[in-house]
This record gives C-alpha cells, sequence and structure tokens, in this order.
C-alpha cells in the first residue's frame, strides 16, 4: 500500500504544479487588466483609473447606464485606448510568435527576428518610404502592405532554401541570418541614397512604434492572431517532441517537419501583421518566452498562452513608460523595451540556475 | 517474428552504408547489434524506426510493413531510446515520460495515461523526481527517464541505441536487468546497439555483429562473440576466460591489420536525414 500512497502523492504534486501555471495565467489575466486601466489613466490630461474603468465599462456594458463625460470618452476610447490595447495585443502576437519559433528551432536564441523577417519587413517599408514604391495599395497604405508582403517574401525564401536540406534548424536558422544581413545591407543602401526627410520616416519606422494605432489596426492584428493561434496551441504538445530532436519526435509519431512547417507560417503571419503597423519591436518576442519559461517550465500547451500574457504586459509597461516618463517628449516602445528589457533580462539570466541553460 | 528484417539495404548518397541486412525477433528476446563505430548499428535502428529509408527491404513489426502503417501507429509498437537526452529547454521528468503517451493520445490526456506514466516512473524508481527537470539529472537518471518514456508508449518493441554508453558501472547493470526484466515480464523485444561485448554477451538472447554494414555473423551469443570472429570484425586479438564462471572476453592486442571498414561519418548521414512520412 506503500507504494499507492507515493503514486497518489505524486499525482498531486504534479497536479499541484498544473494549477501554478493555470494560477500564472489567470493572475497574469487580471495584471493584463489592471494595467490597461493604470495605462490608460497616464498621460498629458490627468484621468483617475476609476474614470477610465467607467468610460470603458460604459461602452462595453451600455444597459449599465454609467455616467461618463465626452472629453474623457474621447480621450479613452479615441485616443489612449487604441495604443494601449495594440500594445497588449502586438506584445502577446510576438511573445507568441518568439515561442513557437524558439521551441521548433530547438534554440533559445532564435526569434522571427533571427530568420530575416524584419529586415525583410524593413526593407518594404523603406522601398515605399524612399523610391515610393509599393505592391499593392494606396498612399496610405504602401508602407503597411509592403512591409507585410516583404516579410512573408523573406519567410518564404527561407522555407525555399531550408526545404532543399530537408527543413532541419540549423539550416532554417543559417538561411534567415543570411537574408537578414542581405535586407539590412539592402535597406542601408535605400538609406544612404534617401533625403533627409525620407531618411527620418526610415529610421523613425526602425525604432519601433505604437503612434500609429489604431482599431483598424487593432482589428486586422487580432483577427490575424487569433486564428493563428488555435493551430499553435493545437501542435504545442508536438512540439514537447521536438524539443528533444527529430529522431524522438518521430519515433513518437510526430512528423517534426510539417510541425515546423505550419509554425513557421503561422509566427510569420502574427509577426508580419505586427510589424507592419508598428515597426520594428524586437526584443519581446525574444525575451517574454524566456522568462516565461523561467516561470512556468517549457512545457509549450503552457509556455505559449503564458508567453502571449509576458508579451503583453511587457509591451504595454514598456510603452507607457516611454509615452510618460520624460513628457512632453515620447520614447518609441522599440527603444524602451531594449532599453529597460535587457538589463532585467541580465538580472535574471544571473539569478536562474545554470542547468537552464544545459 | 515479432520484428522481421529482410534484405535491408540504406545508401548515404551512392555510398552504402547497410547491405543485405536480414533479421528476426521473437517477443521475450533481447537482440543486441556489435560492431566498430560506424558499421552501421545505429542506422539499422533508425531504418526500423522510420526515422531513416532504406533503398530497398522490407520491415514487418508484427507481420505489418513499417512502411504502410502511420507514423503514430507505428510508435504504439517500437519506443525508441535515443543515446542521449538532447534538450535545450526545462523540461520536468514527468512530463518526458508522458510524452509517451503522444502516440495514444490525440489531445486531452486522460487518467490512464498519466496512470501509466506514474506507473513507469515508479517503476524505474524515478517517482521521487518526477518534478524536477530533466536538464538537472545525472547521466544514469536522464538515461532512465528516457527509457521511460519509451516504456510509457507500451511498444512491443524496443529499440535501444547504446543505452549503457554514458552510464558508471553500477547504472549500466541497473539499466540493462531492467531492459531484460521487462522484456521477460512484458514479452516484449529488445533491438539494442551495444559497445561493450561483454555486457552483450551476458544480457542478449542473441547477438548479430555487424562489420561494415553486412551482418558478419548473427546467433547464440557466446557461438558469436568467439575470438576468430572479435579479430575479423574488430582487428583485435582477445582471450575468452570463464574464471567467474561466466565468458569474459579480455581484449589483448590490436593486430595491425585492422580489416578496414566503410566508416561514413555520423554527419554525413545526418545531412542525408530524409524523413519518409
Amino acid at each position: 500500500m506503500a507504494s499507492k500512497t507515493e503514486a497518489v502523492e505524486a499525482k498531486e504534486a504534479y497536479a499541484k504544479l498544473t494549477g501554478r501555471k493555470v494560477l500564472f495565467i489567470l493572475v497574469g489575466l487580471g495584471g493584463v487588466v489592471a494595467l490597461v486601466l493604470v495605462a490608460t489613466s497616464l498621460g498629458s490630461a490627468d484621468l483617475g483609473v476609476s474614470s477610465v474603468a467607467s468610460a470603458i465599462a460604459a461602452r462595453i456594458f451600455p444597459f449599465l447606464d454609467l455616467e461618463v463625460s465626452t472629453k474623457v470618452d474621447v480621450i479613452v476610447w479615441g485616443i489612449r485606448l487604441p495604443r494601449v490595447v495594440l500594445g497588449v495585443v502586438a506584445g502577446a502576437g510576438l511573445a507568441v510568435s518568439g515561442a513557437a519559433m524558439q521551441g521548433i528551432m530547438r534554440n533559445p536564441l532564435v526569434s522571427p527576428f533571427t530568420l530575416g523577417i524584419s529586415s525583410a519587413a524593413a526593407f518594404g517599408a523603406s522601398i515605399a518610404i524612399v523610391l515610393g514604391m509599393g505592391m499593392v495599395g494606396s498612399e496610405k497604405y504602401l508602407i503597411i502592405t509592403n512591409a507585410f508582403v516583404f516579410a512573408l517574401l523573406a519567410a518564404f525564401l527561407v522555407y525555399g532554401l531550408a526545404r532543399i536540406r530537408g527543413m532541419r534548424p540549423e539550416t532554417l536558422i543559417l538561411a534567415g541570418i543570411a537574408l537578414m544581413y542581405f535586407f539590412s545591407a539592402a535597406t542601408s543602401l535605400l538609406q544612404y541614397i534617401a533625403t533627409k526627410e525620407e531618411l527620418q520616416t526610415v529610421i523613425h519606422w526602425l525604432f519601433g512604434s505604437l503612434t500609429g494605432a489604431s482599431w483598424e489596426n487593432i482589428l486586422i492584428v487580432v483577427i490575424i492572431s487569433f486564428s493563428c493561434l488555435p493551430f499553435l496551441i493545437k501542435y504545442s504538445w508536438d512540439v514537447n517532441t521536438m524539443v528533444a530532436g527529430d529522431d524522438v519526435a518521430t519515433s513518437l509519431g510526430v512528423n517534426p517537419r510539417r510541425v515546423r512547417t505550419v509554425y513557421m507560417a503561422l509566427a510569420t503571419l502574427i509577426t508580419a501583421g505586427i510589424i507592419c503597423f508598428t515597426g520594428i519591436i524586437g526584443f519581446v518576442c525574444l525575451v517574454a518566452p524566456h522568462i516565461t519559461r523561467m516561470i512556468i517550465g517549457a512545457d509549450h500547451r503552457f509556455l505559449l498562452p503564458s508567453s502571449c500574457i509576458m508579451g503583453g504586459l511587457l509591451l504595454l509597461g514598456a510603452d507607457t513608460l516611454g509615452r510618460t516618463a520624460f513628457q512632453p517628449a515620447i520614447i518609441p516602445v522599440g527603444i524602451v523595451i531594449s532599453v529597460i528589457g535587457v538589463p532585467f533580462f541580465l538580472f535574471l539570466i544571473l539569478r536562474t540556475r545554470k542547468e537552464y541553460f544545459q | 517474428m515479432r520484428l522481421e528484417i529482410k534484405d535491408i539495404q540504406f545508401n548515404y548518397g551512392s555510398v552504402p552504408v547497410l547491405e543485405d541486412i536480414s533479421l528476426g525477433i521473437k517477443g521475450g528476446e533481447v537482440l543486441s547489434l556489435v560492431g566498430p563505430n560506424g558499421s552501421g548499428k545505429t542506422t539499422l535502428l533508425k531504418c526500423i524506426n522510420r526515422i531513416l529509408k532504406p533503398k530497398r527491404g522490407t520491415i514487418l513489426v508484427e507481420g505489418k510493413d513499417v512502411t504502410r502503417v502511420g507514423l503514430k501507429e507505428l510508435a504504439r509498437s517500437l519506443g525508441y531510446v535515443p543515446q542521449s537526452a538532447l534538450s535545450s529547454f526545462p523540461l520536468t521528468v514527468y512530463d518526458t515520460v508522458l510524452l509517451g503517451r503522444k502516440p495514444h493520445v490525440n489531445w486531452k490526456l486522460g487518467e490512464r495515461d498519466k496512470g501509466i506514466a506514474f506507473g513507469v516512473l515508479r517503476l524505474m524508481e524515478l517517482d521521487d523526481m518526477a518534478l524536477r527537470l530533466v536538464s538537472e539529472l545525472s547521466g544514469g537518471e536522464k538515461q532512465k527517464v528516457l527509457m521511460a518514456r519509451a516504456l510509457a508508449q507500451e511498444p512491443q518493441v524496443l529499440l535501444l541505441d547504446e543505452p549503457t554508453s554514458n552510464l558508471d558501472l553500477r547504472h549500466q547493470l541497473e539499466v540493462l536487468h531492467l531492459i531484460v526484466d521487462m522484456v521477460k515480464e512484458r514479452g516484449l523485444s529488445a533491438v539494442m546497439a551495444m559497445h561493450d561485448l561483454n555486457l552483450a554477451l551476458r544480457f542478449s538472447s542473441k547477438i548479430a555483429m555487424v562489420k561494415g554494414g553486412k551482418i558478419y555473423a548473427a546467433g547464440e551469443p557466446r557461438a558469436v562473440l568467439n575470438s576468430g570472429n572479435i579479430r575479423e570484425v574488430y582487428g583485435v586479438e582477445t582471450t575468452i576466460s570463464s574464471d567467474s564462471g561466466r565468458p569474459y572476453i579480455i581484449p589483448l592486442t590490436s593486430t595491425g591489420k585492422t580489416s578496414r571498414t566503410k566508416v561514413v561519418s555520423k554527419r554525413m548521414i545526418r545531412e542525408d536525414l530524409t524523413l519518409y512520412v
């Protein structure tokens, strides 16, 4: 009977561990809501958290008949909330793409940006800014569509190159890094021939910011991310087998090439859908999955949703800081997240058990 | 026959790595593949498991051609234990073992699956480290976790790639005893690539000596592992002592004329690794 009680104990311990992961997700969601309220209340016109909350509630639950002044409603819904919500959504999307890419490549240093996706998007945007040329769309959307199309193009190139050698992570990463250098060089060339104004626009795009946020952008990002996420989650357990190597995955009945292809396509789509609106916000997709893994471990079934939350918190936190710390100046979030994120990340690395990195 | 291998040929490019390999193994048997580095032992294991695609020949598990069944179905009858646990991400022992239930589960793990995983952990005396990270364990413990994962698949055939290569004396014996016990108790079959001839001699019911991608000799362990065969396959002079009651192979000197085998580097094979699914 002793072994039986031990088994019960082990089961309980595991259930507890799983419970902790679920709790992390719930607390994280609560944190996101709280941060959204605080972030929306901060800015040049001082609004209290409670008036922000009632302004938001008034539109979501019209039957409550809450009283909100038009001024507050305009500031909250027209100005601040789009930026705040885009921060959360973009952070979540970039983080989950990063977690997905790191998983299928078995490499904690990979992100969609290592695969040349960001530099291709930057090149596409630069073409639109400097040469005024684009694939589709009117002038207003030229930068966005160009960035999106070029990001996908880079992924196709990487995929095509890697396919020849059987979709192995090493080939994918090398092909991606090669493309990254190529597109960076091409972007530099465009910067070299650009006029002063064009150059400024390009550089501002490269910083990455949430300035252009609108409900329209958010809708597109949400549609893309939310249609990709279920498929990422569906294969998340398969990715756990791939982390131990393609041979092991195959021996457990998983087709690693197929999962890798699907994941790459989805992660690229999410990333491209975000950075075409925001510019290059790089660090969050590398670091959010790492921080999440340090807290809840590498089981991708939990890691993917948790990374979303962590990414949303990080990006919104960084943007809020960049927006409020040096008022009236606004620091682009791409800069803030690296400046604040890197020391924080290094601190975490130094604190973590060394086994984590073996 | 539980597992039947017929006329397998595997090429790396135009270089044959395995030629005319035919072997059979019944339930309750442990077959050891021995032979020098690069002789094709691991390649053969990977062909059986459909990780590599042979150029010619058929492999039957319980009478079914492995190329005709889905990967998932195959994973329910074949459990593969790789040489080492490769992982760059922290996963707990229990979550790792639970992956062995992958071929049986579509999405939601049932109580039965969790029970099986705990059962295997208890059997291997790993239950007190169930919630630790695999990366924190010692080499011997890691090897046991990999075996536990394969056992959680509830396979009929276990494929083990040098299960003792990274282990100390005590763990070598522990792991091999465990394999033999499982094979006997559950009527499994095991195919393992082995380097230590004495351990192979002691724990196998059958031995196949592989040389240059071909079976040099196969059959009853004591008959196959004799000084003549070892000289031909390894180029090493040995004497076989039986002082301790069981035969023990003592290597003496390597003969000058090492019968050179085609050594195709494992890396090159990996480059060509074509999964066919």
